[in-house]
């Protein structure tokens, strides 16, 4: 193994882990309101919009997310959508991040006793008012973990964009074995910063999930 | 309205799931200040029927009344809401297993509907769970969690948290069901208390004891009706009907 070459090398990959960074941020961002929607059509007393809340989940989940870039990428520009490669990174991984949170927003919302929903609308409260003074504080505390399982999954699925030329980790690891010839240690080097991406994000999660919890 | 009209009014109130036919043409009215209780096996219907006064199981047939209003009256979706809400405020319901908050403190347990609905200061709010708590005994536990607090103890929380809204009329849905035996007679205290200050109450219970010693007025329930109605005195001591009979026989024996 030639970790003199690695050293070398760290520092550029060190910048691409920054753009993977940034992608996985604004994936998450988008994904949330993607999901955050999704559930509340999933959800809704209106059969069109949870058909529709259905549908997208299943076409998301259904389908594996490198296609859904390629499509957006490379068909995009044939029905008129021209997004450079970030953009249509972005754009794509949090769509399918979306389908994911849908699926964690609403089982948590449906996890919290009925009884809770009666409770505050038997004193007057609205079905929205029910809402987000019950039934959210408590289905958020028990999405965290899940989403955190998302999260995970996401910063893991940017790599995916390297397919489409984005210079984040893992087309930069692919850049060092064109000219270097040693793919072990650049795909190492990619795997160790992934990994350190990943622990870091996860003990975030871990941390919030205590902060939350009722006493 | 005078004191002697009818404050709630119970007319053919019909409920169906499907096929099965859960409350048949069932018929009540309950005055002011008066306090009623609801008797029956499980399934006989009487948590739906007192569900129905507040609109939780919607009635498939039929009306009902509170303090001359109708609950249930036919109104587009976005009406019927807000009609519903102001009607629920009027009323205060208790359930078999608490459905406290679990994220809030029994002072916001007890705050976050008249602060919301209601529009009332911090203050008044504060004075008003201090008041409410005080009621029930649970004043030294106002800053406490429901995770915190016994069977016995969140039920009163529930109860401070009900009558915070100043409703008419209070719902009791097993209210003591789900507690260890020994944390019943605390919450029966409260109840007691709230009879004694002429609250207008129904009370859905499996103790019969208690259905004796409060209530004005018992109903026996079994399969979706009424069989047999009257003054607990007689409806315990002396019932007309063989199903109530059987039912009360059932029960004591169940009891010992």
């Amino acid at each position: 193994m030639d970790l003199e070459l690695m050293l070398k090398v760290y520092p550029f990959f060190l910048q691409a882990a920054w753009v993977t960074i940034l992608l996985s941020v604004l994936t998450a961002l988008l994904g949330l309101i993607c999901g955050t929607l999704g559930a509340a059509a999933r959800l809704s007393r209106f059969a069109v919009l949870r058909f529709l809340g259905a549908a997208y989940v299943s076409v998301f989940r259904g389908t594996p997310a490198l296609i859904q870039l390629f499509i957006l990428y490379f068909g995009g520009p044939q029905v008129g959508i021209q997004l450079d490669a970030f953009q249509a990174g972005v754009i794509g991984l949090g769509i399918n991040a979306g389908a994911y949170m849908t699926e964690t927003i609403r089982g948590a919302i449906i996890a919290i006793d009925k009884g809770q929903r009666e409770a505050a609308r038997t004193l007057g409260l609205s079905r929205w008012q029910a809402t987000y003074k019950v039934i959210l504080p408590q289905a958020a505390r028990l999405m965290v973990r899940p989403l955190g399982v998302n999260l995970n999954m996401l910063i893991k699925a940017t790599a995916l964009v390297a397919a489409i030329s984005v210079v984040e980790l893992t087309y930069t690891a692919q850049r060092y074995i064109g000219s270097t010839y040693k793919p072990f240690e650049m795909f190492l080097l990619a795997g160790l910063l992934y990994m350190i991406i990943i622990y870091v994000t996860g003990r975030g999660v871990a941390w919030l999930d205590r902060r939350v919890q009722i006493t | 309205m005078t004191e002697q009209t009818d404050f709630v009014e119970i007319r053919h109130a019909q409920k169906s799931f499907g096929t099965l036919e859960v409350l048949k043409d069932i018929n009540l009215t309950v005055r002011r200040g008066q306090i009623v209780g609801i008797i029956g096996s499980s399934g006989s219907g009487k948590s739906t029927l007192l569900r129905a006064i507040n609109d939780l199981d919607p009635l498939t047939g039929g009306e009902i009344w509170l303090d001359g209003v109708q609950v249930n009256k036919k109104l587009p979706h976005r009406q019927y809401e807000k009609h519903i809400n102001a009607m629920r405020q009027q009323v205060g319901m208790v359930f078999q297993h608490f459905n406290l908050f679990p994220h809030m403190t029994a002072r916001e347990n007890v705050t976050m509907a008249p602060m919301l609905l209601k529009k009332i200061s911090r203050e008044e709010a504060d004075a008003l769970a201090r008041e409410q708590l005080d009621k029930v005994g649970m004043l030294n536990r106002i800053d406490y969690y429901p995770s915190q607090l016994s069977g016995g103890q969140k039920q009163r929380v529930a109860i401070a948290r009900a009558l915070a809204m100043k409703p008419k009329l209070m719902l009791f849905d097993e209210a003591t069901s789900a507690l260890d035996p020994e944390l019943v007679e605390e919450v029966n205290m409260v109840m007691k208390q709230l009879a004694e200050e002429h609250m207008t109450m129904i009370i859905v219970t499996h103790e019969m004891d208690f259905a004796a010693s409060v209530c004005d007025r018992v109903l026996f329930m079994d399969k979706g009706v009424v069989v047999e109605e009257g003054p607990p005195e007689v409806l315990f001591r002396n019932p007309a009907k063989e199903r109530t009979r059987e039912f009360l026989r059932k029960h004591l024996e169940g009891a010992k």
